[in-house]
């Protein structure tokens, strides 16, 4: 049992990471809370859903972490003002997720110090709220972009610099706000929602394999993470484990995704200090995995190869021969780069010290995924909480102390080593067998899963609940994004303007993914 | 520096030949150098807006960029200003919240311009929009909702060839 409290009695899911949940009384929450922080735990996720048709009220939802697993803490909130204790004061990743709680819930959590809107921009009324069962969005739309108050930084000599939501190069949008003295930064305000869809209102009228669809493309660059996490959730709804072969070939997709995209970035972080070689180079092999992605599994970026209950795609013995080829050679060359890295004085000038994050800071602040990692957040889902086939792979986690560009650069490297000999390993345990995965396409009713997937940007968590009938009545994806954008704001402080680029490149988070 | 040019010299040409098959290729190249000559004045500058896409297509218009492609042989390139493009590569589906950003965007780039729809979703809105109404409360759809388009490339995302294809076809349609 991962916690232990009077008022609170947990139930063990069959999932594939131990995962424990169980309803508390709202005022419980903060003690809880404080009581997994001060035991070296985490807040994952915090998101809301209207239960009213069920329980006559709103409920929060609460996952927690620490290292006997995950704890979903579910709240029962009145139907009428619908409210609960801050928890941001406690865990401070909480802020925006309150605040996006509030935008699409109405559920308020009191006496938070900052109650601004924050994936509201004006686009339905204040006062209406989307993800509630009865939200009416033709009635609810208005045209009128609301102001957003900024805080402000007084004092001799300081301006602001608004950057976005149109940002200068290949990004997806949002708006940084510089408050500077010349070119050292005293302050960045970040304000995110721009790429806000409805993600998660569209999973209502979803079927599961249509949802699987959806839940590939929250983000993008992690589709493998995010498929196989929704798949992992309504898994342990179904009670059911996907056979051996399935699972070795998601942990196949999953380092082939973590690959591809530490290569990219890996050429971005050479560009970005004006090594367009380090681009040319990594965007080579880039290419060149994503190339291999398509002619093997049919999709460059691995998208719908993951489904609940097993996986759509299969590996030949030439496949494996395929991959193996590509392993070494990927091998070869990054080694050769990283060489080069290292010993190019200019690169590495910008690299050590730029948009450290002290290891205590990052503790703080609940920086988790890869760049944690970075910041001595010895976290990795893959490691201590290693669902099959992990379990069986003996994953060594990358960590450094530096918390600055130079070492989420190492971190990178590592990682791109270590998938490397991950998927050697796997080819050797994946057995061909010409039994197909059974599909699963239809979940048991009044159902509740987590799943928890290490993506390459960090843990990426999906939550299903099913009603009465079994259909998805709510689907929460969470990027590690929300935990970590809010710690890119303190990276960037004293550095200087045209660092931003490079130091935010070095975090690569997602706009997408946190938008929904 | 000498392990740099070693890498260099050992790495090659990677460029390919544009979209398209073997021979006709070389003249594609040249016929397209030429409409860019006679449009824009010899190079066409590209300012990339997403307006509320997955980030799958961006990833696809990064490796647009990557040495297989050429672009730049070609004449093309990104430019980090509305006001200094010709063309606008637009992907996702609208949302409500970048529907203004996108408008702006569009305004700002000087005539004659052309708009460049990429991915499934920026042409039809993909699966972020359904066909009943009430469930689009924070997307307006395909990008041409919004904006002009001249050329809709699908796919998910659309692979660097055919987003290439999409740039060459929308220089063809402004002769």
């Amino acid at each position: 049992m991962p916690i232990k409290h009077a008022n609170l009695k947990l139930t063990r899911l069959t999932d594939a990471v131990p995962t424990w949940a169980g309803e508390i009384a709202v005022e419980n929450l903060p003690e809880i809370c404080r009581q997994v922080r001060d035991g070296g735990g985490r807040l994952v996720a915090l998101w809301g859903s209207d239960a009213r048709k069920l329980s006559g009220g709103f409920m929060l939802h609460v996952t927690l972490i620490n290292e006997t697993g995950l704890v979903c803490l579910h709240v029962p909130l009145p139907e009428t003002h619908p409210h609960y204790p801050d928890i941001a004061c406690i865990f401070p990743a909480a802020a925006r997720m309150q605040r996006a709680t509030y935008d699409l819930l109405g559920m308020h959590a009191e006496e938070a110090a900052d109650h601004r809107k924050w994936l509201r921009h004006g686009a339905w009324h204040s006062g209406s709220f989307p993800l509630r069962k009865d939200f009416d969005a033709a009635a609810s739309r208005t045209d009128e972009a609301e102001d957003y108050p900024f805080v402000q930084v007084e004092g001799q000599g300081v301006h602001e610099i608004a950057v976005g939501p149109v940002h200068a190069g290949i990004i997806e949008p949002g708006h940084f706000r510089f408050s500077v003295i010349g070119e050292r930064v005293l302050r960045l305000e970040e304000r995110f929602g721009y790429t806000h869809k409805g993600i998660e209102k569209r999973f209502e009228r979803m079927s599961l394999r249509q949802g699987a669809k959806l839940a590939g493309r929250v983000s993008g660059d992690s589709t493998v993470a995010y498929a196989w996490a929704y798949a992992m959730a309504a898994e342990s709804i179904a009670g059911i484990t996907p056979p051996d072969r399935a699972l070795w070939l998601r942990a196949l997709l999953l380092e082939r995704e973590r690959i591809a995209n530490h290569l990219g970035d890996l050429g971005y972080l050479g560009s970005d200090v004006a090594l367009a070689f380090g681009f040319t180079q990594f965007w080579i092999l880039k290419e060149q995995v994503l190339r291999t992605n398509a002619a093997l599994f049919g999709h460059r970026y691995l998208m719908d190869s993951i489904m609940p209950g097993g996986v759509a795609v299969d590996v030949t013995a030439e496949a494996k021969r395929v991959i193996a080829g590509e392993c070494e050679l990927l091998e070869r060359e990054a080694a050769t780069l990283r060489g080069i890295y290292e010993e190019h004085a200019g690169v590495q000038d910008r690299y050590i010290g730029a948009g450290r994050i002290e290891p205590k800071l990052a503790a703080q602040l609940g920086l988790c995924g890869m760049a944690g990692r970075a910041s001595a957040q010895a976290w990795d889902a893959r490691v201590q909480f290693a669902c099959a086939p992990y379990d069986k792979l003996d994953v060594r986690m990358a960590t450094y102390r530096n918390g600055d560009v130079a070492a989420r650069v190492i971190v990178r490297f590592d990682e791109l080593f270590e998938s490397l000999r991950l998927i050697r390993q796997i080819l050797v345990n994946l057995i061909h067998e010409e039994e197909a995965t059974p599909a699963l396409e239809k979940l048991p009713p009044n159902g509740f899963g987590i799943g928890l997937v290490e993506g390459w940007r960090g843990e990426v968590m999906v939550a299903i609940h099913t009603d009465a009938q079994g259909n998805l009545a709510r689907v929460h994806p969470h990027d590690p994004s929300w935990q970590n954008w809010p710690v890119l704001e303190h990276a960037i402080i004293d550095n200087i303007v045209p660092d931003f680029p490079l130091i935010n490149k070095s975090f690569n988070l997602s706009y997408s993914g946190q938008d929904l | 520096m000498y392990q740099i040019f070693r890498q260099i010299l050992k790495t090659g040409i990677k460029s390919e030949t544009p979209p398209q098959g073997d021979e006709s290729l070389r003249l594609l190249a040249q016929c397209l150098q030429q409409d860019i000559l006679d449009v824009f004045g010899g190079a066409l500058a590209i300012r990339m807006v997403d307006a509320g896409s997955c980030n799958g297509c961006e990833l696809e218009i990064h490796a647009v960029n990557n040495a297989y492609y050429n672009l730049e042989g070609l004449g093309i390139k990104f430019v980090a200003s509305p006001r200094h493009a010709d063309l606008l590569l637009v992907t996702g589906p609208v949302s409500r919240h970048m529907e203004v950003a996108l408008k702006r965007t569009y305004d700002a780039v000087p005539e004659p311009k052309l708009v460049v729809a990429i991915g499934e979703c920026a042409c039809d809105g993909g699966i972020f929009c359904a066909a009943e109404a009430g469930e689009n409360y924070a997307s307006c759809g395909k990008v041409a909702n919004v904006i002009p388009v001249d050329v809709a490339v699908p796919g998910c995302p659309p692979a660097p060839t055919a987003i290439l294809q999409g740039i060459l076809t929308a220089i063809r349609t402004a002769k």
